[in-house]
């Protein structure tokens, strides 16, 4: 072992001990579900990877983990590979890949993480390049993946890191027995949400089983995903000028756009739905919002493609009245010279439609495989042939139509061919509608793209997340909590280099529809 | 020549078997020693210089820049002051009482002590004094000031402070009731010791569930209570409190099973004795059965603080540290810098957290230990 590897080790068995400062250590305090092999298939002898066993890690879903695990053993079966999913909290996955990667351990073959964090595991040279690979396995149909996953959750600086599994960013999901009930229309912008959300609070309707329908939902817990939730209110009001303009940084100074009339207008609306959600909305994350959806107690929700499947699952009340759209939009938007919330022009914002200044956010950017680059060569190979398979049109089609998968469509296929989805019980009409409003955030021009810096983590997990979850409190007003999370950023990117950040920050701009 | 030589040769056996005696005991205890040294020490030093340092992953390994006490400067003084501290206000008049009668006291033990003791001992003592008058203003500008916010550092001393107090006397009066020749108390003994067999993470999840007044199991008595519409989450007290009784619930079964053992321990003679004298049951539980279990309670409470000090599971299954900072413990926080890659500001707070779990416990034993020796 060199030197540096030696450093690493210890110093990583030091840092442990010391986040515990005395002994006994802290338990992992989330909720602990130790590493734990999932899955053997014991290899059988004369198939194309028979003795050859790959290690793959993720979260302990059930999500993601299901259909890796459904699988792997259908792979192993074909080719003789055995497949092990090991399974880590979501907020250990990030932590403990890097761990394992940097201290030389190299337990893991396969990763399947958000592509948000890649650069952190590329610029060290942990992750092998897919690009020749991928070149090379027409199974895969890569053209038939959309444009967005290739580039965004695939792609680093030109070359191929990842195999796309999932499609993720935000809609907003209604009603629409209530909004029929009610006269009302899908919210087009942040105003119509909160229409829309007190119109059906005022009304107090119930459940067939007599429990409260709230007006809005929203996973507003701290430290889970409540700092996407607000990046999606406030990417309407902030970018629009198209997807390279970027939504959290300036592109010449680096400095955060989280200080401004934008970000404060974003904060008052996110404060405001509060007010018509269930009243330990501040300590929900979408675990619990969606149980609420599929019990038919929300009108409304913020949430990734999955609410569309979960839906349709058995127990479900909102079956077929579950409507989605496009995430609302502004019809004021930031003038960035001057910092002002200015009203929309053709000028300004171009992508507008009927006035209104939408931005999707491609929130997480949806779960991918890598692999390590560390591995053997007979491991790498099963490892690509593994992610390829579950990747591929036969498996992928079914699996993003299944709630339990975690998966939602990112294949063009997908969008186009209603079959898979009508047997898997969505009616024709819901599912035009899912799938209409996953295309349009889609093909818009003005996708705001998830922060994919190095330590974007501390960025968002720590700082934003923490600030919102003061505002939401009532610890700290509007001005201080703009405040806080300028001079958090401003002092995470002193540390880590402006330039390089804003390099990082440009080459991940740099990503066109 | 033989018994010359065989005279001579018996010095040289005492010499070689006194040598061998005094490495023996060495000998044996040196592993040991370097195993501690290895597994406690060394992790002690290196996690001082990691806090000193900050850590950057890059490729073929990991980049350790050495940035002083920035990572402390950044807690103490910098973005990262209020989460540690709170927001400081001013002090209610029952705030300032509290500081006014410990800031009496502490004259009172720096003038006793000038009095007594050496220049050393005046020098320590003003330093105690100056730290705990600083943790008492902190906790009297933020949780007795109407304007004032407790940050980590105070909420984890009111999660001691309280917890261990409840768990004390609750675990004491079970253990004085389990020590009485009751029926079934074999059974309740078993009862009571439950709590603790479970894992903090699923006593987190319990009172999860136990808490929410929409969808958990005590859903109809919080409907009959007229509470459906609360969210103890959402309320900084609510929350803390549920906290408290999480942590309470589970550790009070470590504190009766040990006072049960020390009371059942206690000698029966004085017992009877004042039975026979006519003392009534108070009597004999304060003047016989305390001071003898008080060893055991000292041990048992110095055990339990620095254990409580660490706590993490409860407040991060139940709110992950919300609403806002509210339930936010010092280790809580380090770890969820810690896991942002925050490496050398996750060593620098588990630092002061060491600190500060060094002082109180050296400050509860020396005076308990003045306090028994004057007895």
């Amino acid at each position: 072992m060199n030197p540096k590897k030696i450093a690493s080790l210890a110093a990583l068995s030091a840092l442990i001990l010391a986040a515990c400062a005395a002994p006994p250590a802290a338990a992992p305090a989330q909720p602990a579900q130790p590493a734990q092999p999932a899955e053997q298939q014991p290899a059988a002898p004369g198939k194309k990877f028979a003795g050859v066993t790959v290690n793959a890690i993720t979260f302990s879903g059930p999500q993601i983990a299901e259909p890796m695990q459904r699988r792997g053993k259908e792979f192993s079966e074909m080719t003789g590979a055995t497949i092990n999913v090991v399974t880590v909290p979501f907020a250990d996955l990030y932590q403990k890949i890097l761990n394992d990667f940097a201290t030389g351990t190299n337990s893991f073959d396969v990763i399947v993480f958000a592509p948000q964090w890649m650069v952190d595991y590329i610029e060290p040279g942990y992750l092998e390049d897919l690009t020749d690979r991928v070149k090379a396995d027409s199974d895969l149909q890569w053209d038939d993946i959309g444009l967005f996953f290739r580039d965004f959750s695939a792609t680093y600086n030109g070359r191929i890191y990842t195999i796309p599994l999932d499609g993720d960013f935000q809609m907003v999901y209604y009603r629409t027995d209530i909004a029929k009930e009610l006269g009302l229309q899908p919210p087009k912008t942040w105003d119509d949400y909160i229409a829309f959300a007190k119109a059906v609070s005022e009304k107090k309707l119930t459940t067939d089983d007599g429990k409260p329908v709230y007006g809005s939902c929203i996973a507003k817990k701290k430290a889970a995903q409540s700092y996407w939730m607000i990046t999606s209110v406030a990417s309407a009001f902030i970018q629009s000028q198209g997807t390279g303009q970027g939504a959290f940084f300036d592109l010449e100074t680096f400095k955060p756009l989280y200080n401004n009339e934008a970000f404060a207008r974003a904060l008052e609306v996110y404060k405001e739905t509060t007010q018509f959600g269930p009243p330990d909305e501040i300590n929900l994350d979408v675990g619990d919002t969606r149980g609420l959806w599929t019990a038919g107690q929300c009108a409304l929700t913020i949430d990734w493609g999955d609410i569309g499947t979960l839906a349709i699952e058995e127990g479900s009340k909102a079956k077929d009245k579950t409507g989605a759209v496009i995430l609302p939009g502004s019809k004021q938007v930031l003038d960035r010279k001057t910092g002002k919330l200015v009203d929309c022009t053709p000028e300004l914002c171009p992508h507008a439609i009927d006035g209104v200044n939408h931005a999707p956010f491609a929130a997480f950017g949806g779960w991918s495989g890598a692999i390590n680059k560390a591995s053997k060569p007979e491991v790498k190979d099963a490892a690509f042939a593994y992610l390829s398979y579950m990747n591929q049109p036969a498996q992928s089609n079914v699996d993003v139509t299944i709630g339990k998968t975690g998966f939602n469509p990112y294949r063009v296929s997908q969008f186009k061919n209603l079959d898979n989805w009508l047997k898997a019980g969505m009616s024709e009409q819901a599912a035009k509608d899912y799938l209409g409003a996953i295309e349009a955030s889609l093909n818009s021009p003005n996708m705001v793209l998830d922060l994919r810096i190095p330590q974007n983590q501390y960025y968002q997990g720590i700082v934003l997340d923490g600030a919102i979850a003061k505002f939401l409190a009532g610890e700290q007003d509007l001005a201080a909590t703009m405040k806080e999370i300028e001079d958090g950023w401003e002092q995470k990117t002193e540390e880590l280099g402006r330039d390089k950040q804003l390099a990082a920050y440009r080459s991940t701009l740099g990503v066109q529809k | 020549m033989a018994t010359i030589t065989s005279s001579a040769s018996i010095p040289a056996a005492r010499a070689r078997i006194s040598r061998s005696e005094r490495l023996a005991p060495a000998v044996f205890i040196l592993p040991a020693v370097l195993v501690v040294l290895f597994i406690s020490i060394f992790p002690l030093i290196l996690s001082l210089f990691l806090s000193l340092s900050r850590l950057r992953f890059q490729a073929g390994g990991l980049e350790v820049q050495f940035v002083g006490l920035d990572n402390y400067r950044k807690l103490l003084l910098g973005n990262e002051q209020k989460v540690l501290f709170g927001v400081l206000g001013e002090p209610s008049l029952f705030g300032w009482a509290i500081l006014a009668c410990v800031a009496a006291s502490l004259g009172l033990v720096i003038y006793r002590t000038a009095r007594r003791q050496s220049v050393g001992a005046i020098i320590g003592r003003l330093l105690a004094s100056v730290v705990l008058l600083g943790l008492t203003y902190l906790i009297a500008a933020t949780l007795f000031a109407p304007e004032g916010r407790p940050g980590t550092l105070v909420v984890t001393m009111l999660y001691v402070a309280v917890g261990i107090t409840l768990q004390y006397l609750i675990g004491l009066g079970l253990a004085l009731l389990c020590a009485q020749p009751l029926p079934g108390r074999r059974f309740f003994r078993v009862v009571f010791l439950l709590p603790m067999m479970i894992t903090p993470v699923g006593v987190g999840y319990l009172f999860r569930m136990l808490a929410d007044t929409n969808k958990g199991p005590l859903e109809p008595l919080w409907i009959a209570l007229g509470m459906q519409d609360f969210a103890w989450s959402n309320n900084a007290w609510g929350a803390r409190v549920a906290v408290m009784i999480g942590d309470i619930w589970q550790w009070t079964p470590f504190m009766f099973i040990v006072l049960l053992a020390a009371i059942e321990a206690q000698e029966v003679e004085p017992v009877e004795a004042a039975i026979v004298d006519g003392a009534g049951s108070f009597d004999i539980f304060r003047h016989i059965t305390l001071p003898a279990i008080l060893p055991v309670s000292t041990t048992l409470i110095l055990i339990r603080m620095i254990e409580a000090f660490k706590i993490i599971d409860l407040p991060n299954i139940l709110t992950n540290g919300g609403p806002g900072t509210a339930t936010e413990t010092l280790t809580l926080y380090a770890y969820r810098i810690w896991r942002a890659l925050d490496i050398g500001g996750s060593a620098a707070i588990a630092y002061i957290l060491l600190f500060l779990v060094t002082f109180i416990a050296m400050l509860y034993v020396r005076t308990l230990r003045n306090r028994l020796g004057t007895t």
